[in-house]
């Protein structure tokens, strides 16, 4: 590899001798990845802004572009599977980004001796998904791997979207006094999950993920709000506490929330204590937070609650002056606690 | 939920903390140390500090089994594990705590077999679905987990269950507390008694506190009712110029503790000599090992160990704050060389562990604007 030796030389701060599970787990290790490595290396841009979507503008149009993978054990839970995940992920990505998915391209990556009923099975689910999503699959690839070098499948997609009219989406133009809010329960996805791999011994019957396209909420906020709308982001992996903390650093803030305020349906928070996890960490896969300006906060709530599927939709916070690049949440006595980014995966806690 | 809600009503909680504003002489400050590593994490998680004045002071004591864990452990278990035929099994505490080489994660990544499992049932469940393999659980905790090991050994003979075995090293609450006590740099005013442990062990055991050390010592509940209540009776002692074992936690522990529980232990394990503790060295009679009528199901005994002794950095000031000699923020790595995702000492790795607890929810409550992106 040829050395640059000029001042334009990236500067790779990634150290780490080998890359390790937490490094695909969307908290601190990942975000010192792509900080590290792949955006000195890869991005124009010495310091881009790690948005779910990147803008780029094509002959005097702006778009939104975004991808991501999908890697699920196992394929099929309750409420959904790998091929809804990997419509929804790409769509919500470019939903909270302001923007109205358009296309999506899709790659698969599958183990030689995956059974075609499975397959079968993914596709018309990654149909569905896109049908009710309203964006169109317009081209794919496949790439088959010997049996035993892949779960199954893989899948990647990438997606388009037309930004929505008058928003504007970036973490440096959250002011103090903004609200944060959230558009329902936290936790389904994450936890549905974990007791889907079936290695914790116990069950949940009312419990299923909430993959869905979240940009019908987007777009009601959109029409009543646009103007007032900051931020926004689908807290996946890592869950409302990494989403917020990212917005936290990259805005140099503190985001408030309040415990009280926190949608967590009682099956979620009740397997959170057994396993002495924290709502807060665990991923999602149909909700989004918003920061909106403060004069635009009742709007964009009420728009929530009165889309189908918001109903339980909060406001959760909002942004103050201190802790300075942290979350703090207000508990239920006055009590405080600083919320971190989650370290790697959530590992139930029991001794 | 029950069992929760109640436990968490501001009302009530609000009332609880004005008592204990009544209950404290302005003049005095008082040092209680919270034994069990459950306890210090609801302190943190629920906020409890901001609503005590401020001449209280929280010890966090040695009840993190992860925490006091040496490192050479681990090493150990691991080493066992690398023969491709066996199979890693702990709880979730244990996935992240680093060994020499790699914590068990790390293990995991690089091909080795290692699973999660809740309970040592689920690991012999584990060996009986994949006989051609050998399923080996790494046993950590105090009273709380052993019985369930206990449990799931005897079971394992009834069912001639034979490619499994246990890495124990389990420990008990006693012997640390009274190393705690025995250490010249200590001043404790009460504590607040661990409440799992207790459910097994009751409340007699730590009657020597009070009767030997004149020290209060109140069994506590983990939710922040529970633990203010706690706080409340212990005040009241302490006001009265007494020293007696009181049960907060009535409602789970008895106060003598758990008969089928204790007799599963001795029927399975019996007391090391010594056994050492991260942070506070060797201290004898505090480990349990397996006893030889099972000891078919010992892994230490049926693999050769490496039994690898490793000494904690100079730097990391484990056991001080370990003993409550040093808050964690005083420790010179803190919060530098040791963070959670990368922990020098074992208080940074679980989330009951003092430093990591610290870390998570408190510091930066103040150092916000001044903490760097750890590199």
């Amino acid at each position: 590899m040829a050395v640059a030796t000029d001042s334009t030389t990236p500067k790779i701060r990634f150290r780490e001798p080998q890359i390790e599970m937490a490094h695909g787990a969307g908290g601190i290790a990942s975000r010192r990845l792509v900080e590290g490595l792949f955006a000195p290396l890869l991005f124009r841009s010495p310091n881009p802004a790690l948005n779910d979507a990147a803008s780029v503008e094509i002959g005097g149009v702006r778009l939104a572009l975004t991808t991501d993978g999908f890697v699920v054990k196992p394929l099929r839970f309750p409420g959904g599977s790998i091929g809804e995940l990997a419509i929804n992920g790409t769509v919500n990505d470019l939903a909270v980004s302001g923007a109205k998915p358009e296309a999506i391209v899709a790659s698969f990556v599958l183990e030689a001796g995956l059974p075609t009923e499975m397959l079968e099975a993914e596709v018309r689910a990654m149909a569905n998904a896109a049908q009710q999503a309203g964006v169109a699959v317009v081209a794919g690839d496949t790439k088959v791997v010997e049996h035993g070098k892949a779960d199954y499948m893989y899948i990647s997609t990438t997606g388009v979207g037309s930004y929505l009219p008058g928003i504007h989406i970036d973490a440096h133009s959250v002011r103090l006094g903004d609200k944060v809010l959230l558009s329902g329960p936290i936790g389904d996805h994450g936890i549905t999950i974990l007791l889907a791999r079936g290695e914790l011994d116990f069950e949940a019957d009312d419990l299923r993920s909430d993959t869905r396209s979240v940009f019908p909420l987007v777009q009601a906020i959109a029409r009543e709000a646009a103007p007032g709308i900051r931020w926004m982001r689908d807290p996946t992996r890592g869950g409302v506490a990494t989403s917020l903390n990212e917005l936290a650093r990259d805005c140099g803030l503190g985001i408030h929330i309040f415990e009280g305020e926190i949608p967590v349906r009682d099956t979620v928070r009740g397997a959170c204590e057994l396993l002495g996890l924290d709502p807060l960490h665990i991923a999602n896969e149909g909700q989004f937070l918003a920061v909106v300006a403060p004069e635009y906060a009742d709007a964009a709530y009420n728009a929530l609650c009165q889309c189908s599927g918001g109903e339980s939709a909060v406001i959760l916070g909002e942004v103050r002056e201190q802790p300075a690049g942290s979350v703090l949440v207000t508990t239920r006595y006055g009590g405080s606690r600083i919320v971190d980014m989650l370290v790697g995966d959530p590992l139930p806690r029991i001794c | 939920m029950k069992f929760v809600d109640e436990f968490r009503d501001p009302e009530v909680i609000n009332k609880t903390a004005e008592e204990i504003r009544r209950l404290v002489d302005p003049a005095r400050h008082y040092r209680l140390m919270e034994v069990c590593g459950g306890h210090t994490h609801a302190i943190y998680r629920f906020g409890l500090k901001d609503i005590l004045p401020s001449n209280i002071e929280l010890i966090h004591g040695p009840g993190c089994p992860v925490c006091v864990l040496p490192m050479g452990r681990i090493d150990d278990g691991l080493e066992l594990a690398k023969d491709s035929n066996v199979v890693f099994t702990a709880f979730g505490d244990m996935m992240r705590v680093p060994g020499v080489q790699g914590s068990p994660l790390e293990h995991k990544a690089r091909g080795m077999d290692v699973r999660i499992v809740y309970s040592p049932a689920d690991a012999l469940k584990l060996a009986k679905a994949n006989p051609d393999k050998h399923v080996m659980f790494f046993a950590i905790g105090f009273e709380t987990t052993a019985p369930s090991t206990a449990l799931t050994i005897i079971r394992a003979r009834a069912e001639g269950i034979h490619n499994f075995s246990v890495f124990c090293n389990h420990v008990t609450i006693i012997p640390a507390i009274r190393a705690i006590l025995d250490s010249p740099d200590m001043r404790l005013d009460a504590f607040i008694g661990p409440g799992h442990v207790s459910t097994v062990i009751g409340c007699r055991p730590y009657e020597w506190i009070a009767v030997n050390e004149h020290k209060p010592i109140v069994v506590s509940g983990f939710e922040p009712l529970d633990m203010l209540q706690s706080i409340v009776m212990l005040l009241r002692q302490l006001k009265a110029g007494e020293a007696k074992v009181e049960n907060q936690y009535k409602r789970v522990v008895p106060w003598e503790g758990n008969r089928a529980a204790l007799k599963a232990m001795s029927n399975v394990f019996e007391l090391r000599p010594y056994f050492e503790w991260r942070g506070l060295g060797f201290i004898s009679q505090s480990a349990l090992r397996i006893r030889d009528n099972y000891a078919e199901f010992d892994a230490e005994r049926r693999f050769s160990v490496p039994g690898v002794r490793v000494t904690d950095p100079k730097a990391a000031q484990c056991g001080e704050v370990l003993k409550g000699v040093l808050k964690p923020a005083q420790c010179k790595l803190f919060g530098r060389e040791c963070t959670p995702e990368h922990p020098v000492g074992a208080l940074m790795v679980s989330s009951e562990g003092s430093c990591a607890a610290y870390y998570n929810y408190e510091h930066r409550k103040a150092m916000a604007t001044t903490l760097a992106w750890p590199a």
